[in-house]
């Protein structure tokens, strides 16, 4: 057992769509991705965000370019200008996906 | 038939880079700029300023825009494709006409794409069988239509296909989708069949790629963004696109950024949902069945890219006034800059009740603590931290409960903890807080056309 950092593993791009947001998650190499394909699960986003996503988190692989998607539902606070949130569009939480340290 | 088409991006936003159009058409050779200029958010504004003036409605920079790039288009045979049209694109190129007579111009066509405006179809849509109902909630429209500020179908390709059969040098559209702008010209250079759904999606794949601009270029980059050299002087993307569908991303030379694996990789999954179902009016392409090769020198090829038939609908997106929201911001310096925003807080917080007002949301953040990652913030030294801002802000359908807001943020600055700064530009005022109703409707009930103006 080992922990890695994500943030030393890969890279990513996040955005809004209305309420949910979008994370996108590329590995720096195929041995990056295997471990973010085996280890980065929904379950494991969705407990890493509690409190900041309310619904559900989906996950979609994108091997082609060795990335994950994650869709966070119910969470940018009403999403547009609903939002009362100073991130309503959801753009630093690649950056906040990144914290995360995995157990391999 | 061309051997190779290049599209360049000159705009990914409303307000993005004023110079970057002008630094795409004059700083190497290119076949097409185009430039997408709509957010949902956009419509809504716009169709406000519609509303005061019924001859706006477009994004009011472009006629200015192109009286400065129209001679080096023209002169450079460079095509222009746009959505800065909004929700008046007959008058914004009505307004670009004037400006090229003004220039001494003597031959040019402006062609308008227009159709997509339901606003004033709506009760006659839902008559007619539309439901219209909101596609991620399943409620019915009925419970916003009195509310609704504008509604607009989001139009692919085709029209601008047709408007550049029919010789325009410019095209004018109001809601069409980001990726119909690049799709469209190599539809039309490389007359590919529209039932190719293959090539469908490598178009709209580039056109994915070019839709936010040096998103793809560098900008906004979360790999090693210490790496991009010179993002002063950044380059926005061109896609050079052949007739087999394969497209190389690339910019201009002697500009800033990077193009790379990594950056178009970044740009890929930006926005996106189930990267099998990337809908369009156009097709369904695959993101999953792209390729991506690195070729070095600011060149990244993306090709293998795989589509499926286009939906029977079009997507409507709506926009309907919801209330009402105010944001106010106070500066606390050490010592214990944290525990007297927090302090601020609780005081405003309790005023607010005192006085019985009604909000639907109350949001407290701490800019330099928690206001980006919330609860994944590292605890801090509420103690020694330097400054915090305190950010609060609003929602009710009470106007003068969010406008009593407003008044009650300056009087902390006397009344609450000290060493605070930082309130200029007056009160926050009440702004109108506006909702999307997203929904489909069968292609059936709209027909894009196309209009053309003519200077001969």
């Amino acid at each position: 057992m080992m922990r890695i950092k994500l943030i030393d593993i890969a890279h990513g791009r996040s955005g809004d769509k209305g309420d949910a947001a979008n994370i996108g998650i590329i590995a720096y190499d195929d041995k990056g991705y295997e471990i973010i394909k085996k280890h980065l699960t929904a379950e494991k986003v969705k407990k890493h965000f509690a409190g900041i996503c309310k619904g559900n988190v989906d996950r979609y692989e994108l091997p082609n370019i060795r990335a994950l998607n994650f869709m966070l539902h119910n969470t940018l606070g009403g999403g547009g200008t609903v939002s009362l949130k100073h991130d309503a569009q959801g753009k630093t939480l690649a950056a906040a996906l990144l914290r995360m340290e995995l157990e391999v | 038939m061309k051997d190779k088409i290049r599209i360049a991006s000159g705009q990914g936003f409303w307000g993005d880079l004023p110079e970057a159009p002008v630094q795409q058409v004059t700083n190497g050779d290119v076949d097409y700029l185009v430039m997408d200029y709509l957010a949902e958010v956009t419509m809504s504004i716009l169709q406000k300023q519609k509303n005061k003036n019924p001859n706006l409605g477009y994004a009011r920079d472009l006629p200015e825009l192109m009286k400065k790039i129209l001679p080096i288009c023209l002169k450079k045979n460079i095509k222009v494709i746009t959505n800065g049209g909004g929700v008046n694109p007959a008058d914004c190129a009505d307004e670009i006409l004037k400006h090229a007579v003004d220039l001494g111009i003597e031959k040019l066509k402006i062609a308008v794409v227009l159709g997509d405006d339901i606003h004033d179809r709506l009760d006659e849509l839902v008559e007619a069988g539309a439901e219209l109902n909101n596609m991620e909630t399943g409620e019915s429209i009925k419970s916003v239509k009195h509310k609704i500020l504008s509604a607009n179908v989001y139009f692919g390709a085709m029209p601008i296909v047709e408007a550049l059969r029919n010789g325009a040098d410019i095209v004018i559209t109001g809601r069409t989708t980001d990726t119909g702008l690049t799709l469209a010209p190599m539809i039309y250079e490389f007359d590919w069949d529209e039932k190719d759904y293959d090539l469908m999606a490598a178009g709209t794949v580039a056109g994915h790629i070019l839709e936010c601009g040096a998103q793809s270029t560098g900008g906004n980059f979360l790999g090693d963004w210490q790496s991009i050299e010179n993002m002063a002087e950044i380059g926005f993307p061109i896609a050079e696109a052949f007739p087999n569908g394969e497209v190389i991303i690339t910019k201009h030379e002697n500009t800033g950024g990077k193009v790379s694996y990594e950056t178009v990789a970044e740009q890929l999954i930006y926005e996106i949902g189930d990267p099998t179902d990337y809908i369009t009016p156009d097709c369904v392409a695959d993101f999953t069945s792209i390729k991506l090769e690195d070729l070095g020198n600011d060149k990244v090829k993306v090709y293998s890219v795989k589509g499926k038939p286009e939906t029977e609908f079009y997507k409507v997106s709506c926009s309907y006034e919801d209330g009402y929201s105010a944001v106010g911001s106070l500066t606390y310096s050490w010592p214990q800059a944290l525990s007297k925003a927090k302090a601020a807080d609780m005081i405003l917080r309790k005023r607010l009740e005192n006085l019985g007002l009604q909000f639907d949301e109350i949001r407290t953040e701490f800019i330099g603590y928690n206001a980006t990652h919330e609860s994944l913030a590292k605890v801090i030294d509420e103690d020694d931290i330097n400054e915090i801002v305190l950010r609060v802000a609003v929602r009710s359908h009470d106007r003068d409960a969010v406008k009593r807001f407003g008044q009650e943020i300056a009087p902390l600055i006397l009344t609450g903890p000290p060493s605070v700064t930082g309130f200029a530009g007056g009160r926050p005022k009440p702004s109108d807080v506006v909702a999307y109703w997203p929904a489909l409707i069968p292609k059936k009930y709209v027909t894009p056309k196309v209009k053309c103006l003519e200077l001969a």
